[in-house]
């Protein structure tokens, strides 16, 4: 597969991957800007607004009638946490022009309409419209008020608002509700033209389309960008788990409670974290759902998640409000287990070959490659799926013992239903 | 094997039914290093009341999920944990129609394949192990029921049907469940994980004529008999109940409204229904109507809106909905929007760039291997080439999303599901 990464323009990056084999074209395009709790809500706001029209098409109507004829294009809007940082932008795909009648071109035209929302959006005396700014503002609250339906998602949230409440990492992508309540039209409009001028732009694509033409088709569709001292991307801090971890309890109607633990990792080893983790908790496979799930019943699901650019793992499991401390000691001595070295071979040859299969198969799907390529792009990390690969493939059990020994507990939240 | 093309649409199908009766279709990806395997059968959730051996059998809600658990055991311990072993990611589905086991995986395909074929026809059950799995699958139960999507949408079922199995979740009830044993799970096995009742579709780089030979090796010689299926007398196009409403945990209310549609016709024809109702669906309320437009900007909408037109054993329907602070303005704006829709017709310009838009939308979805799959077995068992919809389009004309429209988006076919806010004072449950 043949893949570049070029700055086309000053700090706006093109990430381009060649492959015949999908039916679409993908492109995208994300601001990497530093997440704060001051600007996270703004920032997550604002390509929802920029969304609703450009200039040439001001309203849904006419953008979706664009996009319709474009055979369906697809151009999303998103807001991602990478790391600490923010990533907002859009993402969009078209089908190949192989599959219509003659000869129209549909890239070109699909970069256009996404440089044209995010650099031309509709606007009337120097601000976006009015309505555009409350209605989205008004869903932008509703989605941060509904994470609350899903337990599961809350009980992850909160553990991490918790666990990190001092750091970036702590902030929801979304922001939160008191800074999105007190967001103006002015204030807005202020800071999209200072986060376009001052963050670095990542363009992605991934698709038939020759390297030349891509980077023509982004350059004409960004010529109106505006550029100034970009803010250079920041790391994501370490911290150690405190002496005695901190336990939270929380409670809402629900049947079924749900048990979130957090933990950090000591050791910079990513390859034999990553191993470590797929047998503690994070496949199929894996100690938590074999035997927390599996042999004990105790949990319907329980599964562990490491985020290596930030070196946390968290637990996420669903149990009966009653097995609290049962599934608190349990979820702990499978950890104990990798500590120890106490693993079959199966279980360390299955968790290589998932990550591997895994890593293979980023290059499988338009999405996945662009989500891999901006997560190493926005934290800083440079290696290929197929470099993590090599690197998984030289790791010994002694690497996945030492580096699972520096996972400490740090924080426990457990959301409980209300007692009868 | 049969080698059928699709120069429309860049896709190419092997097909060949064995000896024993099971189709087996290869759809080949040059260039891919996922290979995805899918072995389904005709057997869902709504299966409940069957014939066997002459008798009719009535079994407990939730029966094919329940058994849908209990396959992956086996003599030896686990299937799962044998193709994870491979790095393979199994998994399994149960519909209301039909039952999906399937893995991706990169490395190892055919001793995947192996190990997906016998543990889907070889069945190994005991008491405990059955005992075992209520609590597990009661746990799952207790978790979608906390869910406010899916309870808006078992209540609308249930306010849509009097008679059809389509009522009942497709995993059952604690209760129903606790009847389930292991014979009870040997019979619906013996019934329908026959090969003539199954269909066996690879996606991939592989060699398809290893597929066939695997699929000879590792399962039965022979089928058992075609069974018959009751799935509850046939129905009025009257909902039972207009109206039903609940509350739970929720920030604001979601709703559905749902309008019944005459059941499917079989073969080709079914998949125009499907294309024409979609169609229609989203003519009158998608992304790029001008009623959603209108809502949205109202803010009595958001991005949660959407409908679908869904077609189930013997029944048919629509449903529209998401979160709205008022549901009924919603639907009445719905029902007014048809009425005038019905009247004036649509703009040709509309029309045409929808009917684009959707064609773009399918030639999209061939990039999933697993919408490719589960297309190709649905196709399979209701007697449907998946990859003929570029021929279904061309035929198309406005009249037939009208009459459609005109048919069944009307207040005597509607029901309406309301979950609200706990907090507020309307509520009281």
């Amino acid at each position: 597969m043949k893949q570049n990464r070029t700055e086309i323009l000053p700090n706006v990056f093109l990430t381009y991957l060649a492959a015949k084999k999908f039916k679409t074209g993908y492109l995208s395009a994300q601001f990497v800007t530093p997440l704060r709790r001051e600007t996270a809500s703004m920032n997550a706001l604002l390509p929802a607004v920029l969304h609703r029209g450009s200039m040439g098409y001001p309203d849904m109507e006419q953008l979706s009638a664009a996009m319709d004829r474009l055979y369906g294009a697809q151009i999303d809007y998103t807001v991602r946490k990478k790391g600490e940082t923010q990533c907002v932008g859009f993402v969009a795909s078209v089908i190949d022009d192989s599959f219509v009648p003659r000869d129209e071109r549909l890239l070109e035209p699909t970069a256009a309409l996404l440089g044209e929302l995010l650099l031309d959006p509709v606007t009337r005396g120097g601000r976006f419209l009015n309505e555009y700014v409350d209605s989205e503002k008004n869903h932008l609250i509703d989605t941060i008020r509904s994470i609350r339906n899903d337990k599961r998602d809350w009980a992850n949230l909160r553990l991490i608002q918790e666990m990190c409440a001092d750091e970036p990492y702590g902030i929801y992508c979304l922001g939160d509700e008191e800074s999105a309540q007190k967001i103006n039209n002015r204030k807005l409009y202020e800071q999209s033209r200072e986060m376009m001028r001052t963050s670095r732009l990542e363009l992605f694509y991934y698709g038939s389309a020759e390297e030349q033409r891509v980077t023509d088709a982004l350059l004409s569709a960004f010529s109106l960008l505006s550029r100034g001292v970009v803010e250079p991307i920041p790391l994501p801090c370490r911290r150690t788990a405190p002496e005695k971890p901190r336990i939270i309890t929380e409670e809402m109607d629900v049947t079924q409670g749900k048990l979130s633990m957090g933990f950090r990792c000591g050791s910079g080893d990513v390859p034999a974290l990553i191993l470590a983790n797929l047998m503690f908790g994070g496949s199929s496979n894996s100690k938590l759902f074999l035997n927390v799930r599996e042999k004990l019943s105790l949990c319907y699901y329980a599964s562990s998640q490491y985020a290596r650019s930030k070196g946390i793992l968290t637990v996420s499991s669903g149990i009966e409000t009653k097995d609290y401390d049962r599934a608190c000691h349990e979820i702990l001595r499978q950890l104990q287990a990798v500590q120890e070295g106490q693993w079959e071979d199966w279980e360390l040859s299955g968790a290589r070959s998932t990550m591997l299969s895994a890593l293979r198969a980023v290059q499988d799907g338009q999405g996945a490659a662009e989500n891999w390529y901006l997560g190493q792009n926005a934290t800083g990390q440079t290696e290929t799926p197929e470099e993590l690969a090599c690197q998984i493939q030289q790791v010994t059990p002694e690497r996945i013992r030492e580096a699972a020994q520096s996972i400490q507990l740090d924080t426990v939240y457990f959301l409980k239903g209300k007692d009868e | 094997m049969e080698r059928i093309s699709y120069p429309r649409i860049g896709e190419t199908a092997f097909w060949q039914t064995l000896d024993n009766g099971l189709p087996v279709c290869v759809v080949p990806r040059k260039g891919f290093e996922r290979k995805y395997a899918l072995f389904a059968t005709r057997y869902g959730g709504m299966d409940m009341r069957f014939e066997k051996d002459g008798q009719w059998l009535d079994t407990p809600a939730g029966i094919a999920h329940y058994l849908e658990h209990k396959m992956f055991d086996t003599a030896e311990g686990n299937a799962l944990q044998e193709l994870a072993k491979n790095g393979a990611e199994p998994n399994a589905f149960t519909s209301n129609a039909i039952t999906v086991y399937y893995f991706d995986s990169t490395d190892h395909f055919y001793e995947n394949l192996e190990i997906l074929l016998s543990f889907v026809s070889v069945p190994y059950f005991t008491e405990e192990s059955v005992a075992k799995e209520q609590g597990i699958i009661a746990q799952e139960i207790g978790m979608i029921e906390d869910n406010p999507e899916w309870q808006v949408y078992k209540q609308l079922m249930q306010a849509l049907y009097e008679k059809s199995s389509a009522r009942e979740s497709v995993a059952g009830s604690v209760e129903s469940i606790s009847h389930i044993t292991a014979q009870t799970l040997y019979d619906c096995h013996g019934a329908f994980y026959t090969p003539s009742n199954m269909c066996l579709v690879v996606v991939g780089d592989v060699d398809e004529e290893k597929v066939v030979q695997l699929a000879r090796k590792v399962l039965p010689k022979t089928s058992g008999p075609a069974i018959a299926r009751d799935y509850g007398q046939e129905e009025s196009l009257v909902p039972v109940t207009k109206e039903t409403r609940c509350c739970m945990e929720v920030s604001m209310p979601t709703f559905l409204a749902g309008f019944k549609c005459p059941p499917a016709p079989k073969g080709q024809e079914q998949m125009r229904y499907q294309i024409i109702g979609d169609l229609a669906c989203d003519m009158l309320l998608g992304e790029s109507s001008s009623l959603f437009a209108r809502l949205y900007g109202e803010g009595l909408v958001n991005g949660t809106f959407g409908s679908s037109f869904d077609l189930l054993p013997g029944v048919a329907y629509v449903y529209v909905g998401g979160d709205s602070k008022e549901p009924e303005t919603v639907v009445q704006a719905i029902l007014d929007e048809a009425r005038r829709v019905i009247r004036e017709g649509f703009d040709p310009d509309y029309y045409q760039r929808v009917l684009r838009a959707n064609f773009g939308t399918a030639i999209k979805g061939l990039n999933s291997f697993e919408g490719v799959a589960v297309s190709m077995a649905e196709g399979c068992f209701d007697g449907y080439d998946p990859c003929r919809f570029p021929e279904v389009y061309d035929s198309l004309t406005q009249q037939d999303l009208l009459d459609f429209i005109r048919e069944n988006i009307c207040e005597s076919r509607m029901a309406l599901s309301v979950i609200e806010p706990k907090e507020d004072s309307s509520c009281k449950s």
